[in-house]
């Protein structure tokens, strides 16, 4: 045929073959059915796709600070700074007490896993919502999309921790055996922030209130969480809210194990059950409400 | 050969409001229990409808099978539940293989990112492995044709650069079955037939592709086997010349005519408003294939409202890839430059057979007056009809079967001058 119209222009970089396919399986490897109201968690489909996990992860770290003029100090500047106007404010006002450590410390160690919970359960929250041409057009384990949001908070975490170096020599804090409960703690806190994370970002696919809720919610829990105060100055009803939330043995126990106080294994036993319930309540709610978000988002 | 795609009884039920509402409040929700707290049980009465229902059929290993329709006859939410993005309402599904989908190109790629990153996340968003994308990655730049171009953020490319890498990534995937999605419908002309291209040489190595499209010639190029859908349901499945040119003939895609019935929404304003455009043959039929040797007509129907004014319909004439094959104006020496009393008028443009090239054209459709320029309706996409050649030898293509680029597709002339060699010819053959 004549060169004008055949083919040839177009097969000199043209891929090459794909390897030829063996033959079918005998039985399916996916059944496609209506789900019933209690979804398995399908924790291997999850482990078949780890590497998504990982590069949405990269994604959002290497994507998070484009176009800022500080950059990844922004991850340090923002527990660093609460905690000094905390210092100023609060460090010699009568009634809060630091529990007898220099109180640029106690805050700081209370900020940083904190500040690692909040931004992730925001960021996770709205995670869904905001990856909704990514839902719509291609199928993963939807969990990875919440999930890769609170790992991504983990590396601003890290990078805040290096402040905290130089902060603990200033003040001569020793260090104990105590650390070695310090990645028990940090797992802990991740287990939280996904467990609500996740559950928000379900819920934010049907109800767009919980993007204007979040961040209140979030507020309130600072305040009812030990964080810039000692859990030991409440008494009372505010001493049972404060011992409800899950965050309190976590953060206690995160600054004990960094400071070297005593562990407090009421409060870590009980935040530890709550989280793990809590994670696998959230699992479960959010792979019942999987299957309507493509529907919906 | 064995099915590797069989769906039983298929159906995907939707609430009506949903697609159009895509999210509830809070607040509705609650106060919609408490009015009627037992509504939930009550799911399927009214506001409720099918999107599928009853969807039969087997793919065997290797096939290529087309999926047609016209917009809103299900095709999309069948793909969408073959690739488990959405859940079906009845049915079942069994798929004996690794599924790829590709909904739409470029799903995923961040504009801040460089080119070999997003080839990266893309690929894995695809499920490809990172071993499998490192392979592969020299490939799917050339093929992309960006090698200069890969350090720098996407952002910064061209769109066409954009949609060649975002294709070159999708088409390196090689599960067992390729959903596709139209996919092709872009880019420029010399890449859409190296995509053709390229999924034709993976169906050739024993994998199983279901193609959804628009772009009737693509699918009787690739797909040996079609399935007609329609307002959710099938309603046929074979060969595809088959299956193409009884969805033609039916008149299911309605794209062929438009009509506004009410006139205080129709594209206009008070000096003129337009009522319908239609493409027709020359047995008056409106349809939206039109055979490439035979005239096709387009019908303006409009109505004045305001006495007075010259009015000029025109259109032009756009083909599926963008480009502007030509624009025209109504002549008719009846009524050029005399103002034109109220009234309903319809002004039919006819285009020669053996003119325009196989494909879609899509129509605007406008009414102009010229002195003073006043444009009273310009109606981008209006109407749209697919030019087919039935290739029985007396078309523009003769006996040649393969892709033919160009916008226009006209029969020529050919001459030819012959003289015959003899013994003592001044040109010896050794």
């Amino acid at each position: 045929m004549a060169p004008a119209i055949g083919n040839s222009a177009v097969s000199s970089n043209r891929a090459s073959a794909p390897d030829q396919v063996s033959s079918p399986p005998d039985q399916p490897l996916v059944v496609i059915e209506p789900s019933r109201y209690w979804v398995p968690l399908d924790l291997r489909g999850l482990w078949a796709y780890r590497e998504l996990l990982y590069f949405l992860t990269w994604r959002d770290v290497k994507v998070r600070y484009k176009q800022t003029l500080l950059g990844a100090a922004w991850a340090i500047i923002q527990p660093l700074l609460t905690m000094i106007i905390c210092s100023l404010l609060f460090a010699r006002m009568p009634g809060i007490k630091s529990e007898d450590m220099p109180y640029p410390i106690f805050a700081y160690a209370g900020l940083l896993p904190w500040t690692f919970f909040a931004n992730a359960v925001t960021a996770s929250g709205n995670s869904l919502v905001g990856s909704s041409s990514l839902i719509t057009k291609i199928y993963f384990p939807r969990i990875i999309i919440p999930s890769a949001a609170v790992a991504a908070g983990l590396v601003d975490f890290a990078l805040s921790f290096l402040v905290l170096i130089p902060l603990m020599f200033y003040y001569r804090v020793q260090l104990t055996p105590n650390l070695l409960f310090l990645p028990l703690m940090i797992m802990l806190v991740t287990g939280l922030a996904l467990a609500i994370g996740m559950w928000m970002s379900a819920l934010n696919v049907k109800y767009r209130d919980i993007r204007y809720a979040l961040p209140f919610v979030i507020q309130l829990w600072f305040f009812a969480s030990p964080i810039i105060y000692s859990a030991s100055v409440l008494r009372g009803k505010l001493k049972i809210v404060l011992m409800l939330n899950p965050l309190t043995g976590i953060i206690e126990n995160f600054r004990s194990a960094l400071v070297g106080r005593e562990m407090k294994w009421t409060s870590l036993a009980f935040s530890a059950a709550m989280t793990l319930a809590l994670l696998v309540w959230s699992a479960y709610a959010f792979r019942r409400m999987e299957k309507t978000f493509a529907d919906l988002v | 050969m064995k099915p590797v795609i069989k769906v039983k009884g298929v159906g995907k039920q939707y609430r009506i409001g949903g697609p159009q509402l895509p999210y509830q409040t809070l607040r509705e929700n609650l106060s919609n229990t408490l009015r009627a707290p037992l509504k939930k049980f009550r799911r399927n009465g009214q506001g409720t409808f099918w999107a599928l229902r009853d969807i039969d059929f087997e793919v065997q290993a290797g096939e290529v099978v087309g999926i047609i329709g016209r917009n809103g006859a299900g095709k999309s939410t069948l793909l969408k539940i073959l690739s488990r993005i959405t859940e079906p309402t009845t049915g079942r599904v069994e798929l004996y293989g690794r599924v790829g989908s590709l909904l739409e190109v470029g799903t995923g790629f961040h504009p801040e990112l460089t080119g070999r990153e997003n080839i990266f996340l893309n690929g894995a968003i695809l499920g490809m492995k990172r071993s499998e994308i490192e392979r592969k990655f020299d490939e799917i730049v050339a093929f992309a044709e960006v090698d200069k171009f890969i350090d720098t953020p996407v952002k910064r490319y061209s769109s066409g650069m954009f949609l060649r890498l975002a294709f070159a990534v999708a088409a390196h995937l090689d599960p067992e079955i390729l959903v596709v999605d139209e996919v092709l419908a872009v880019g420029d002309a010399g890449f859409q037939r190296k995509c053709l291209d390229q999924m034709k040489e993976v169906s050739q190595h024993g994998r199983t592709v279901l193609f959804v499209s628009h772009n009737m010639p693509a699918i009787s190029r690739l797909c040996p086997r079609t399935v007609l859908l329609n307002e959710g349901t099938m309603l046929e499945d074979g060969p595809s010349n088959q299956v193409i040119s009884s969805y033609l003939q039916s008149g299911l895609g309605t794209t062929a005519e438009r009509k506004w019935s009410d006139m205080r929404k129709a594209p206009g304003n008070h000096i003129a408003r337009l009522v319908a455009v239609r493409v027709r043959t020359e047995e008056n039929e409106t349809s939206e294939a039109i055979d490439i040797r035979r005239p096709v007509g387009i019908e303006m129907e409009f109505q004045v409202l305001e006495p007075g004014h010259v009015l000029v319909p025109n259109h032009k004439f756009v083909n599926e890839e963008g480009v502007t094959i030509f624009c025209a104006t109504d002549l008719d020496s009846a009524w050029r430059n005399r103002p034109r009393p109220a009234g309903r008028y319809t002004s039919t443009a006819w285009i020669p057979g053996n003119f325009l090239a196989e494909g879609s054209i899509i129509v605007e459709a406008a009414l102009s007056t010229f002195d003073p320029e006043m444009i009273h309706f310009d109606e981008r996409d209006a109407v749209a009809f697919q030019v087919v050649d039935s290739r029985d030898g007396d078309s523009a293509r003769g006996d040649y079967a393969g892709p033919m680029p160009g916008v226009v597709r006209p029969v020529l002339d050919w001459t030819t001058d012959f003289a015959p060699n003899e013994q003592g010819d001044s040109w010896p053959v050794q």
